[in-house]
């Protein structure tokens, strides 16, 4: 069984190199500011050899924007999930990871076309799964089937 | 080329973001120009073939063989797919009808068998498949999701309905169908054919 990592005390590693970074943290959660999402998890990824990237998944609050890394050391076995906040809603972005781990590619591109969350430093920032000119991002809370191209919600 | 309509040209050599440009313009033309379901088809053959007088009988002979050699053209779109295999496997076996071979080849088959959910996206390419197809031909849609978006109906990306796209000859509902509605559904469809007449009846309304 792949052990959890503790929060706080991965929380501590890290505000040891990055003394702003850490936001806070819970039993198996990092909470990290945005601004410092690359270096910390360059850090975190050689410090603790995690070295595979299970899933990105970006969830909407309403008054902001959460993303959430599983990442997992297939080497030593174990896991922590970072978490980081984005609270602009108009264009919100968030330093991409792809350099860090190449399978975050099409999980970063899926979030930007159904949540609408730009990632800086990405290869290929474009729409995976909808088509070029789609209005809107459907997974936001905010979302209307009204606008242009977005279907037939009254039928 | 000009068939094409609403493909926009490419200038070479190919640049994704052209690429994805022209892709997203197409569905959007297509989206635009599917408001209306097309009619369900009664009459097939146009005027030209119908004015041609032919004996009873030959009519009767190709309808036959029409009839008993429909081959369609694969097109499983989702989980109906796999219905759909089931029923041409060994098991409910299409082919005692004649209809044993799924051509990957559009212009070599009569029957487009749309089984699984369509989406805006690939909305296009069916479309282009079945422009593709040579007269006569017929469209039998597979499942809840073809026949009316089924449960993703309003969704942003599903297609409310294969109408509104291409005119359909038979619906089979279910979520998804047995092999053997989808039989039942080809005998109709046999009938169907059966009864297209080269030349046109007067009509009773």
């Amino acid at each position: 069984m792949t052990k959890q990592l503790s929060g706080p005390e991965v929380a501590q590693q890290i505000g040891e190199q990055f003394p702003d970074a850490v936001t806070g943290s819970d039993e198996t959660a990092v909470f990290v500011r945005s601004e410092a999402l690359l270096g910390v998890a360059r850090f975190i990824k050689e410090s603790l050899n995690l070295d595979y990237l299970n899933s990105i998944t970006a969830v909407d609050y309403i008054d902001h924007f959460e993303l959430v890394y599983h990442l997992t050391s297939l080497k030593n076995n174990h896991s922590i999930i970072l978490k980081t906040k984005c609270h602009d809603r108009e264009n919100p972005i968030v330093p991409s990871v792809v350099s860090l781990w190449q399978g975050a590619d099409f999980q970063e591109r899926e979030i930007y076309d159904l949540m609408g969350i730009s990632f800086e430093g990405h290869p290929n920032m474009k729409r995976i799964f909808l088509w070029d000119g789609f209005q809107g991002h459907p997974l936001r809370k905010d979302f209307h089937l009204d606008v242009p191209g977005g279907g037939k919600a009254s039928l | 080329m000009e068939k094409r309509g609403s493909k926009v040209e490419i200038e070479k050599p190919y640049i994704s973001s052209k690429l994805d440009k022209a892709e997203g313009a197409e569905i959007e033309a297509l989206i635009a120009a599917s408001k209306e379901p097309y009619p369900d088809p009664v009459a097939w053959l146009d005027e030209e073939i119908q004015r041609n007088v032919l004996l009873a009988s030959t009519e009767h002979i190709i309808d036959w063989a029409k009839r008993f050699s429909v081959w369609p053209v694969a097109m499983g779109l989702a989980c109906c797919a796999f219905e759909m295999i089931a029923a041409a496997a060994s098991r409910f076996d299409f082919s005692r009808f004649g209809m044993e071979v799924f051509r990957a080849s559009p212009r070599q088959a009569d029957l487009m068998l749309v089984a699984g959910t369509l989406t805006w996206k690939m909305a296009p390419a069916l479309k282009r498949i079945y422009d593709q197809m040579a007269e006569p031909k017929w469209v039998l849609a597979m499942g809840a999701c073809t026949i009316s978006g089924g449960c993703f109906r309003g969704s942003y990306s599903v297609v409310p309905g294969l109408n509104l796209i291409v005119p359909v000859d038979v619906y089979v509902p279910g979520c998804p169908p047995r092999p053997e509605g989808l039989i039942y559904g080809f005998m109709e469809l046999h009938r169907k054919v059966a009864k297209d007449k080269l030349i046109k009846k007067e009509k009773d309304d």
